[in-house]
């Protein structure tokens, strides 16, 4: 079932009476989610991610705005009529009922022509059950399974319906590190097997991109950017798409262009041709820089750590946003541990610029893999307007 | 023993004093005096020791009075109170509006002066020669005939008791429950709203479950204290309870020790003893009943 959401607006009364007026949790968000993909809705905790996912659902109305499930406007329906399946953050499993009552809880509801016998019932429940992997624990209490098999659970309760729509409301942050891998593995297999088109909110970066096949960066109830995960870590839109994925974070660093060279402090540290002269805020990934004796860019180190597979070297600069900066160099990389300093040079396709004020985007030839060419072809398309800018990156 | 614990007790040593002195020892005592046969309390002497105290306790139709009066009571007082209560909560927590207001409203019974409800219960509930209180004026209004509901007839004493402990205990009992709804995570709610169950459905298989704890504790809380009643029934009919017909067993213990046929403090412990085997009773009973029917999360 195909999702798309017009120009959806949330006001909420604002909870300090004494400031009063409304609260803007969402604004204008304009999103198309494709029949069959699973979607991940991430940003900061207070983005508005969660009330996007109640929206979808129906357990809140929209201020303004239009929901299409397919052809149906379903803005007014409520969650039974959508046919929306929902997991909880905090599973909301029914502690005094069985995991199997709790599955086939939702299928009791159902009225009239659509009432099941019981054994029906407890055949959905059990094929449900199946599904997530649980069918040895249908006679258990909640409080008597782990945690990554109440997340099991709640998804069989959330499926058991066959619902068009499955929403998942922060699902991996009650698990612990090692579970949550698996557990996101699960989510995307039963995803896969069964289908449906599914939503799920997360604040962690690295969850979301490794399981969607799309993800919508929200901030301030305000999308910021929408694609596939490489596609958003590797050309952000923005100065705070590009801070918020990523571990370990983008290097931040103030700089200005001059005649086509990006400066950071006084050194010329990398060609940008056709980027405007100005201020600009360079965001460069750990894994932009190489170390080079002849580098040009001149860092004081801190440290060199090498964990694993992975050498990262820890530095300070001046222009630096944050206190520190890490790089992850290749392991065979010489620095010299006693100096006080290292050069590094940048590579360009992990190198980004970004307005100063604004932290809008700004592009310059050489920052992709593509040919020159094709960057000049892909900026007339946006500047005629063809394929619709990501929404609300103006705000 | 250690240090650490030694502290431990030297800490809990004025709490075992106090409550050695003035709960444990009295309790011990009561079953003592209650075996004490003929116990003089101005010669502190005694003839014998048996279960006399016992016989004449069961025996006496005072006594028995109190037994009926109370058991009315609790039977139906406890659960009318502890549904009024269910019903008020629910109600309290659906509505958003005055919330706060309606909150304070019921409980104020909770802070006022049991004896200053008891006379306002008298004033509302009376018949004298020369007026009617306001519900005799309410049935005269509905063209039925006064009746004297302090000073009458049995059953519209016993009416006014029962209205008007239900009306006593009503707000601790609100108070708890509706933090006790509170205190359910919303998400179930939500989950079941996305499932489509009607709001009875949430009420009978969620709500109700999920603070089955609280209402038990209520009504075993409310079985011990109805069966402990006694001051709200002075505060009505006065202090003479057997001439009323409306004493209660804690009553009774109180006359046998200082009302006018008082100094009978053998008699009053083997009653007190008797209300302590039917309130063990009756809990022991709930409590089993909990642990089969209350589901534990």
């Amino acid at each position: 079932m195909k999702i798309v959401l017009e120009h959806i607006t949330k006001r909420y009364p604002n909870r300090n009476k004494k400031i009063g007026g409304l609260v803007t949790a969402v604004e204008d968000f304009d999103l198309t989610i494709p029949d069959g993909k699973l979607v991940a809705l991430l940003g900061p905790s207070g983005c508005g991610k969660s009330t996007t996912l109640n929206m979808i659902c129906g357990l809140e109305d929209p201020t303004e705005g239009k929901i299409w499930f397919g052809d149906t406007d379903v803005t007014r329906l409520s969650p039974e009529v959508r046919g929306v399946g929902m997991v909880f953050q905090s599973y909301a499993l029914y502690p005094h009922m069985t995991v199997l009552q709790n599955i086939m809880f939702p299928l009791e509801n159902l009225k009239g022509a659509d009432k099941l016998s019981r054994d029906e019932m407890v055949r959905r429940a059990e094929h449900a059950a199946s599904l997530v992997q649980i069918s040895e624990l249908l006679e258990r209490k909640p409080s008597q399974v782990s945690g990554g098999q109440q997340q099991r659970v709640a998804i069989a309760r959330a499926l058991v319906k066959t619902p068009k729509v499955l929403l998942l409301d922060e699902p991996l942050s009650n698990l612990d590190a090692r579970l949550r891998l698996t557990t996101r593995e699960e989510i995307r297999r039963i995803q896969r097997e069964t289908g449906i088109t599914t939503v799920f909110v997360t604040h962690d970066q690295e969850e979301a991109m490794s399981i969607s096949d799309e993800i919508v960066v929200m901030e301030n109830g305000v999308i910021r950017q929408v694609g596939k995960p490489q596609r958003v870590y590797d050309e952000p839109d923005n100065l705070f798409v590009s801070k918020f994925l990523g571990t370990p974070p983008i290097n931040v660093f103030e700089g200005h262009v001059e005649r086509g060279q990006l400066y950071i402090g006084t050194e010329r540290v990398l060609d940008v041709f056709q980027a405007p002269d100005g201020p600009v805020t360079v965001g460069v990934r750990p894994e932009g820089f190489v170390v080079d004796a002849d580098g040009p860019f001149t860092c004081g180190l801190v440290a060199v750590e090498r964990m694993g597979r992975d050498t990262s070297v820890v530095a300070t600069h001046d222009a630096l946003e944050a206190v520190q900066m890490r790089a992850i160099v290749s392991s065979d990389a010489r620095v010299d541990t006693s100096a006080s300093n290292v050069r590094f040079r940048l590579r360009p396709e992990k190198t980004r610029l970004f307005d100063a004020q604004t932290g809008q985007r700004i592009h310059f030839v050489g920052e992709t893999m593509e040919e020159p060419a094709e960057v000049m072809a892909r900026e007339a398309r946006a500047a005629a307007g063809a394929p619709k800018p990501e929404a609300g990156a103006t705000a | 023993m250690n240090t650490r614990s030694m502290k431990g007790w030297l800490y809990l040593i004025p709490a075992i004093a106090f409550l050695g002195v003035f709960v444990v020892y009295p309790l011990f005592d009561v079953v003592v005096y209650s075996f004490e046969e003929g116990y003089n309390s101005a010669s502190q002497t005694f003839f014998g020791t048996g279960t006399y105290n016992f016989s004449y306790v069961l025996r006496d139709t005072y006594f028995i009075q109190a037994l009926k009066n109370t058991f009315i009571l609790v039977i139906i007082t406890v659960p009318l109170s502890t549904g009024l209560a269910l019903l008020i909560s629910v109600g309290l927590s659906s509505i958003k509006k005055l919330q706060e207001l309606y909150q304070t409203i019921f409980f104020l019974p909770y802070v006022t002066n049991t004896l200053a409800v008891g006379l306002v219960f008298m004033i509302l509930f009376q018949k004298t020669a020369y007026t009617d209180g306001f519900v005799n004026q309410i049935i005269h209004l509905f063209g039925g005939s006064s009746v004297d509901f302090i000073d009458g007839p049995y059953w519209a004493k016993m009416t006014v008791m029962c209205i008007y402990t239900v009306w006593v205990v009503m707000p601790f009992k609100v108070l708890i429950l509706t933090s006790a709804l509170a205190s359910v995570n919303p998400d179930y709610y939500k989950a079941a709203k996305v499932d489509g169950t009607s709001s009875w459905r949430i009420f009978y298989k969620i709500t109700l479950p999920m603070i089955s704890p609280m209402i038990f504790y209520l009504i075993i809380t409310g079985f011990i204290g109805a069966f402990k009643a006694y001051g709200d029934v002075v505060a009505i009919f006065g202090t003479n309870l057997n001439a009323a017909g409306m004493n209660t067993i804690v009553g009774y213990v109180y006359d046998m020790l200082y009302g006018d046929g008082g100094g009978y403090p053998s008699y009053a412990s083997a009653a007190a003893l008797v209300l302590f085997a039917i309130v063990l009773t009756i809990t022991v009973i709930n409590l089993l009943i909990q642990r089969r029917s209350v589901q534990t999360s």
